[in-house]
């Protein structure tokens, strides 16, 4: 191995029930390098980083990490800190009922010659960790009380000081501001210097140029390419991460544009905010129009359709749907105005797990018809049925778990969910992820079909040609604001990408 | 250092004035049926050692985010087991003890397996626990039984522990001098808060027990051993369980099928009103004890006044168990309102 | 093979397979000590000494002692599983709503009437208003203030009794009036608690068979974030739950109290909570919240009732019971624990693999 590298990771094949999650991966980290990898939602960052920390079990392939002969498996992360690799993950891993020391420390406590804990050692080493990366923290105070950067930084430093020769950054700067982003790449940079290899996970563009000597892309579980940050300009990233091979199927949208400025509004809000999460926007939907919402991971896009179906309290901000003055309280307010929202985490937002098919289906009629109002047995049977049947879910019986089901399947109950409610105005967050390629192009088909019928979508998908294929107007989000829209002629890859990736700097 | 005050040590300060309100409340209402007197307070010591060493445990496992009904009835079979042993088989105490103590050892061990190692919930294993311990003092013996007999035990029990330097002392009406005492329970049940709060403080087990209530899924990443340190504070629950309900026995100095049952929700209860938190990780043993002495002050006063039945104790200390849960759900609101 | 595991994979299994081992334990008991073989089944009738005909035997006895346990289990199964908690409370509440119920029938401080000092209605209307009030307050502190359920039961557990103690004057309140007793006596030939039992059986069965209930409330207690996303309020349903395990106190607590015409607070009800919550769990329910099967429910109170009335036949005490019943639950959840479950995976799989080899 060169002695310039501090890790290497060959061939990496990791299959889950049904995906090839990873499908031969190559990684390299040279020492003294912060390295981005980049991808979006299921490329195979987590994934590969969990191979790599000995969460997820690797089918095949090599990991040889710098000073140790051969190929190494870790068992789980505290094996692989032994290995000198340590992780940071997005939410803080640390406990934030004890003190910044006790964090640093726990588990490896300086003692005294009684075998208690030394306290006042263990008070006088933190102090002087903190002062070595020049942080302002009083090591005797709870964690708790610390601002999420600092305990961050924190969690960087616990990890630092247990001799790291590979630290993994994972996503850790979505809840920080610019100013604590800035203090965050100063410690990354300082410890670059003193030759720690650092993988940094992240899905803002900016951060990547402003601190990473190199980018790994990865795209549905394959890797694109290994980078310098010069050979990798911002829109040749996105398109690298958003990849350009289009499906060889014909266009499926109907030829000719329609003038929807003719159309009355279906949706129509002004100035709808929820702080942390979105800055006040303006969007307008027509009857039989679908929007894109179209941006980055963690760009707002969600959090923006949420707001509009209550399922986030909106703070600021007034909605009008159908052209009457409306307040979204929860998402059944919103539901009896007629809208639907297919949430993009399924496993969390989506599914009942423990219930059937049909009570999947049926559910939100349910919810909209109120308890005593029971939809009778025959009929539940009959709209399952009738979805089973339109949607293709393949399923043992309408009766089966809906847990037993894939994912894909699973997808079409949510959807059958909502369809079965008739809505208006139907806002689907990543429909097709984790869905092969067949049931895709049936859930897009779907979309154009619905809109046909008079109904307003909003459409949220982290690939673009996907987008292009079903809407009719997108919005663009960057950083939780809505930046700008697209329609006619600018609606190509290359335009969505341009905007997506924005200017050199912050606006 | 001017510590900034945070949510919890604002819990705790409020339940220490709270004690200290109520109890000079006590003082100047109650002040002629000698509630000013230094022996009130230490009966209120004497009347709850048992208590205090159960609450003691308790504390711990709450801390661990989890819960152990059992105590109750294990302070029941352990008075059971010391009053049958001494008066029907003719074994000498120190031995009873001895084994009193090992019962509750193994005791812990079972159930904290169970929730450790087994993932059952804490609070059906000590629910059969309780059961468990329940069935087996009447399976030990049916009666009310006595202890007159094992002299040392007796000499145990009645002994008078005086205060140093009269401190308190007073001459009641007859003009005989009254010198405040304490019974050796009092000096067990202190000296266990004492090692619980120095083990909880400086070992790396005590730092354990935190960090597992605060967030398990980081202890485990941070190399703790969740599942060992879990099963550690259940046996230690039980320990102190036993060692409480051997001052429990030195107090009642008898065994009966029915005493001590409700005796885990008052340990529950004090530790809550103490500051500990039921989804762990935050609160300590001196907030217990104040908890405790909070209880005792509670049913003093209401014997005080002397018309009131006793269940006004149990009415107010929900009362208040009410107002301190509800404040906690309220300062957890506002701090994940400003995580938001 | 495969049969057998069909078998054992059914919901009910768990609580049926219990109520038959309890059942042939008493066949055991029978054949060895030469009675009947089938005595434990036999009913027969009774002249009682106001000359009255009523049914009589063990079957009986179980069916008519396990009642309250099984009133309480319903709406104990639907605390835990919409809020995946249990109400600790009920037993007290029990306990209050008898004493509401007497100290309104015989009048404050007096502790033994003939004559009613108000209408009966009166009476059992408010005990049972007071244990839904009381199931109200439970729901809020769960549902709106997010506290754990066993914490927020906790304050009524210890409250409940000590009003109760108070409204009856500390005292045990006796109403000898015959239309009392009749709750806890005999309706013709069958004791009322089994009607009365029944009779709250059918009503949930029917919510739950011609209403969304069972979709609500399994739909919170599964995934809360999903189910608020399809429109349901889970704060409010939550709280229902919780109403109606209060009204359930409310109704097994008066006939308790009619039982023995008289509200002893103090012993009404008494560790009656741990029963029902055992219920919920023999009956195959997980305590963890979710999907919840109420037959199984009922199965398991009157298993408990078939547990502590065969120890009696067995010559148990009343206070020595509870051990069995101790060992009868550690190994009801040892067996679903995940842990040993996996472990029995692990071992059949290896097994099969010997074979294969």
């Amino acid at each position: 191995m060169d002695s310039n590298i501090a890790l290497t990771m060959r061939g990496i094949c990791m299959t889950f029930p049904g995906v090839k999650a990873l499908d031969n991966v190559d990684f390299t980290l040279k020492k003294g390098e912060i390295r981005a990898l980049m991808g979006e939602n299921g490329a195979g960052k987590s994934t590969l980083i969990k191979c790599l920390t000995g969460v997820n079990k690797f089918e095949a392939g090599e990991i040889h990490v710098d000073g140790i002969e051969g190929p190494i498996v870790n068992k789980d992360t505290m094996d692989a800190q032994h290995k000198g690799i340590s992780t940071v993950y997005q939410e803080v891993n640390l406990c934030p009922n004890l003190s910044v020391a006790e964090n640093l420390y726990i588990g490896r406590e300086p003692l005294t010659k009684i075998g208690t804990v030394n306290r006042r050692k263990m008070n006088q080493m933190a102090a002087q960790l903190m002062k070595d990366l020049d942080l302002e923290i009083e090591v005797t105070r709870n964690l708790e009380e610390y601002s999420l950067a600092l305990q961050q930084m924190i969690a960087i430093a616990r990890a630092v000081d247990m001799e790291s020769k590979v630290l993994i950054l994972d996503e850790p700067t979505s809840s920080l501001d610019d100013n604590e982003v800035e203090k965050l790449f100063g410690m990354m940079k300082r410890l670059r210097d003193q030759g720690v290899g650092i993988i940094f996970v992240t899905h803002f563009l900016e951060q990547v140029y402003a601190v990473c000597d190199g980018i790994t892309v990865l795209r549905n579980g394959t890797l694109v390419g290994e980078y310098t940050v010069e050979e990798l300009p911002r829109v040749k990233l996105v398109a690298a991460m958003m990849g350009k091979d289009f499906d060889d199927l014909a266009s499926i949208k109907p030829e000719g544009t329609t003038d929807f400025s003719k159309v009355p509004l279906e949706i129509d809000a002004k100035g709808l905010s929820h702080s942390g999460t979105i800055k006040p926007f303006d969007l307008e939907i027509h009857k039989g129009e679908v929007v894109g919402l179209t941006g980055l991971l963690g760009s707002g896009r969600s959090e923006l359709a949420r707001v509009i179906y209550g399922a986030d309290r909106a703070q600021s901000g007034t909605l009008k749907v159908a052209g009457q003055d409306v307040k979204v309280k929860s998402p059944i307010d919103a539901m009896n105005l007629g809208m639907g929202l297919l949430p993009d985490d399924r496993k969390a937002e989506g599914i009942i797990g423990d219930l059937s098919v049909r009570e999947n289906i049926i559910l939100a009629m349910q919810a909209k018809a109120g308890i005593f109002k029971k939809i009778p047995m025959a009929k539940q049977i009959e709209i399952a049925d009738k979805y089973i049947e339109m949607l293709q879910i393949k399923t043992a019986s309408r009766e089966t778990l809906i847990k037993r089901l894939s994912g894909g399947n699973q997808q079409k109950v949510i959807l059958a969910r909502w369809l079965a409610t008739n809505p208006d105005f139907l806002i689907l967050d990543e429909p097709t992820r984790g869905i092969d390629i067949g049931t895709k192009t049936e859930i897009q088909k779907l979309v154009i079909k619905l809109a046909q019928e008079g109904k307003s979508l909003i459409f949220i998908s982290s690939e673009i040609e996907e987008m292009l294929r079903t809407c009719n107007r997108m919005a663009v989000l960057r950083d939780g604001a809505k930046v700008g829209e697209i329609d006619g002629s600018d609606m190509t890859q290359e335009g969505v990408m341009h905007a997506i990736a924005g200017g050199a700097s912050h606006e | 250092m001017k510590k900034k005050l945070n949510g919890n040590s604002i819990l705790l300060l409020i339940t220490v004035i709270l004690f200290v309100v109520m109890y000079a409340a006590g003082c100047v209402v109650y002040a002629n049926k000698g509630f000013t007197h230094l022996q009130t307070f230490l009966n209120i010591l004497i009347n709850n050692a048992g208590l205090i060493c159960i609450t003691a445990g308790m504390t711990c496992v709450m801390l661990t985010g989890g819960i152990d009904i059992s105590v109750g009835s294990v302070v029941a079979m352990d008075c059971m087991f010391l009053a049958v042993g001494m008066e029907e088989w003719g074994m000498k105490s120190p031995v009873l003890m001895l084994l009193v103590l090992l019962i509750g050892i193994v005791f812990g061990i079972v159930q904290g397996f169970c929730i450790a190692y087994l993932d059952i919930q804490p609070f059906i294993v000590t629910m059969a626990g309780m059961f468990f311990a329940r069935g087996m003092t009447a399976v030990i013996c049916t009666d009310q039984v006595s202890i007159v007999s094992d002299a040392l035990f007796v000499k145990l029990s009645n002994m008078k522990l005086n205060i140093p330097f009269n401190i308190g002392a007073y001459e009641n009406k007859k003009g005989i001098l009254q010198i405040p005492y304490v019974r050796i329970t009092v000096v067990i049940a202190l000296l266990v808060v004492l090692l619980i709060f120095l083990m909880l403080k400086y070992t790396k087990f005590g730092r354990s027990i935190y960090a597992v209530g605060g967030n398990s899924q980081s202890a485990t990443l941070m190399g703790l051993d969740v599942r060992k340190t879990k099963m550690k504070t259940y046996v230690l629950a039980s320990f102190l369980a036993s060692i409480g309900g051997i001052c429990y026995c030195l107090n009642t100095m008898c065994g009966t099928t029915t005493q001590a049952s409700g005796l885990e929700m008052d340990a529950i209860s004090s530790a809550v009103i103490g500051g500990t938190l039921l989804t762990g990780g935050v609160g300590n043993v001196g907030g217990s004890l104040v908890g405790v002495l909070i209880n005792g002050t509670i049913s003093t006063l209401v014997k005080s006044h002397g018309k009131l039945v006793s269940s006004w104790a149990n009415i107010v200390t929900a009362i208040l168990l009410c107002f301190f849960i509800v404040l906690q759900a309220i300062l957890a609101k506002i701090k994940e309102s400003k995580k938001a | 093979m495969s049969k057998l595991k069909k078998i054992t994979k059914m919901q009910l299994f768990l609580p049926i397979f219990s109520m038959i081992l309890v059942m042939l334990v008493n066949v055991i008991y029978d054949l060895a000590s030469g009675n009947a073989p089938f005595g434990f089944f036999s009913i027969s009738t009774q002249v009682t000494s106001s000359g009255n005909t009523i049914l009589y035997g063990r079957l009986i006895d179980i069916l008519n002692r396990g009642s309250e346990v099984a009133i309480l289990a319903i709406g104990m199964t639907l605390v835990v599983s919409a809020s995946a908690g249990t109400d600790i409370s009920v037993g007290s509440v029990m306990s209050l709503s008898g004493g509401m119920c007497c100290m309104l029938l015989a009048g404050y401080g007096v502790t033994n009437v003939s004559e009613y000092a108000r209408p009966l209605w009166v009476g059992i209307g408010a005990g049972i208003l007071v244990a839904v009030v009381c199931g109200l307050f439970n729901g809020f502190l769960v549902a709106y203030l997010n506290i754990q359920p066993m914490v927020a039961t906790l304050i009524l557990w210890s409250a409940g009794r000590a009003i109760g103690l108070l409204l009856c004057n500390s005292a045990i309140v006796y109403v000898r009036v015959p239309s009392f007793q009749f709750f806890g006596s005999y309706v013709g030939f069958l004791p009322t608690p089994i009607l009365i039992a029944a009779i709250c059986v059918l009503i949930m069965a029917l919510l739950l068979k011609f209403t969304a209930l069972g979709t609500f409330v399994q739909s919170v207690g599964i995934n809360k974030k999903a189910a608020r996303i399809s429109g349901f309020n889970s704060a409010k349903i939550i709280l229902m739950c919780y109403a109606i395990c209060g009204l359930c106190a409310g109704i097994a607590g008066i006939t308790a109290t009619s039982r023995i015409y008289s509200a002893d607070t103090n012993n009404i009800g008494l560790n009656m909570e741990l029963d029902a919550i055992l219920a919920v769990a023999l009956g195959g329910n997980s305590l963890g919240g979710g999907k919840f099967n109420l037959a199984g429910s009922i199965i398991g109170a009157y298993t408990i009732q078939a547990i502590t009335t065969t120890l009696y036949a067995l010559g148990v005490s009343s206070a020595q019971a509870p051990v069995f019943k101790a060992i009868v639950v550690i190994l009801i959840v040892v067996i679903q624990a995940e842990p040993v479950r996996e472990y029995f995976k692990k071992l059949s799989a290896k097994k099969a693999a010997a074979k294969e080899a």
